[in-house]
């Protein structure tokens, strides 16, 4: 069995993971931040170690301003739609997921302007064409840090610069990176981080969250909800502190103990060992399938310039056939068709019958890639 | 000779409660986590108990890791 589909969800989780989560249900359990009881601490402290962790991978200066919840959607959503007034103008790329994309059509209608920037057909963006889309009214760049179709890394240090230089927010979209490339919100000059907790930060499902900047009002965001925080229960108004604003409700405490388990994985392994290991293996995986008659591979063909992820078509056989074979004769676990990322499609010329995709992560190894090739190579062959 | 045992910190949330008892660790003072007397707030969170003799320098060690705390109370 081989497991290509960390793109959409890292597996096997790191050891320490699942025992964080059984240690939490077992032995902890409590509210955290909601009574004052040796649990209910101990459940908080768990809470904000998780946040400490992820504070620490992005060198976040303050753990308070790192929000949790349930995924990267979720904190994109809060940073669009908690930041972005109608007549305000946004600039995007051609190669966002429709986590990005589906907010800002949204907002479109509420009279917030979208601008997206063409990337190559490659799927890599010029950070002039970023430039050239400011507008008096632009108040923020909303960015891929890497296509979850093709990996291709987009530029964003060089857009953070851009950024800075025009006073605009920079949001950057950190589900395919976030522990398996290096991030310094403060080097890079992100103003909002949204990452999310079961891919390669290899945490449970339902954890995610948002990174907020000291750039970022916090004053003028309006969170997704209202509700219960544990704090200022006196008051009926959403208290307007971090992390409290955005985090109303009884937290995913379980899952953030995993979370902060496969951080804490992902901080001793080193996130630049863990960057080599994939180059290793996709630069292995794209020569591979680009020397197979009847496959073509998507992307830029460089893993020094992409993540893990690898897409491709073979001549002769649809995305869904070659996804049902790889699974059913050779036990190869991918992902095919559109990737929830149209534009992205659309951008690299493989709208609308998608793509093959091979998600590796970090307990992948070279034999697997080898066997995938071979397989690959037998259904294209097969497909002449 | 004061016989004031403990000062209580007020802060705006669990994290807040949280962050200070990791700067106080590492600074080598100790504190408790408690529920918020009555008394001095209506919020159903947790407050920051410290030793009054240490009060001053739990200050200090909060004021220069940038915790923010809504005051500090006898007890």
């Amino acid at each position: 069995m081989i497991y290509f589909d960390n793109a959409a969800t890292s597996w096997p989780k790191p050891p320490g993971m699942a025992e964080a989560m059984v240690h939490f249900v077992n032995d902890v359990g409590a509210n955290p931040g909601r009574s004052a009881h040796r649990l209910a601490v101990d459940s908080g402290r768990i809470v904000y170690n998780a946040r400490e962790a992820v504070a620490g991978l992005f060198n976040a200066p303050d753990p308070l301003r790192v929000v949790f919840g349930p995924n990267v959607t979720e904190a994109l959503n809060l940073a669009l739609h908690g930041l972005l007034r109608p007549g305000d103008h946004v600039i995007t790329s051609s190669m966002e997921h429709n986590s990005v994309m589906r907010p800002l059509r949204a907002l479109e209608r509420q009279g917030v302007e979208v601008t997206v920037v063409r990337c190559s057909p490659q799927g890599f963006l010029d950070p002039a064409d970023v430039e050239a889309a400011v507008r008096p009214n632009t108040v923020m760049i909303a960015l891929n840090h890497a296509s979850n179709v093709v990996g291709t890394l987009l530029p964003v240090a060089e857009v953070g610069h851009i950024a800075r230089r025009h006073g605009l927010l920079l949001l950057v979209d950190a589900a395919q990176t976030g522990g398996a490339y290096p991030i310094d919100v403060q080097a890079d000059g992100i103003d909002l981080l949204g990452f999310t907790g079961h891919k390669s930060l290899y945490g449970p499902m339902g954890t995610g969250g948002l990174v907020i900047g000291e750039r970022v009002d916090v004053a003028r965001m309006e969170p997704l909800k209202q509700g219960g925080t544990g704090s200022r229960s006196e008051h009926e108004e959403q208290p307007g502190f971090l992390p409290d604003l955005c985090e109303s409700g009884t937290p995913n405490a379980v899952g953030l103990a995993g979370l902060e388990a496969g951080v804490r994985w992902v901080l001793e392994r080193g996130v630049d060992a863990i960057r080599a290991h994939e180059v290793e293996l996709a630069q292995r995986l794209v020569d591979g399938l680009m020397g197979i008659s009847g496959v073509t591979v998507c992307g830029g063909l460089d893993a020094t310039r992409q993540t893990a992820t690898v897409s491709f078509n073979i001549t002769g056989m649809e995305p869904s056939e070659v996804g049902l074979r790889l699974d059913e004769e050779y036990g190869i676990m991918c992902r095919v068709g559109l990737h929830c990322a149209p534009a992205a499609h659309k951008t690299i010329g493989t709208f609308p019958v998608g793509t093959v995709r091979f998600g590796l992560g970090a307990f992948n190894t070279l034999e697997e890639v080898d066997a995938a090739v071979a397989a690959v190579g037998r259904l294209a062959q097969e497909a002449r | 000779m004061t016989n004031k045992q403990y000062a209580v910190i007020l802060v705006y949330s669990t994290s807040y409660a949280l962050r200070a008892e990791k700067v106080l660790a590492e600074a080598g003072l100790s504190c408790k986590l408690i529920p918020v007397p009555r008394h001095l707030s209506s919020d159903c969170g947790v407050c920051v108990r410290v030793k009054w003799a240490d009060s001053e320098s739990v200050l200090r060690a909060l004021e220069a890791a940038q915790v923010e705390i809504e005051g500090i109370h006898e007890m």
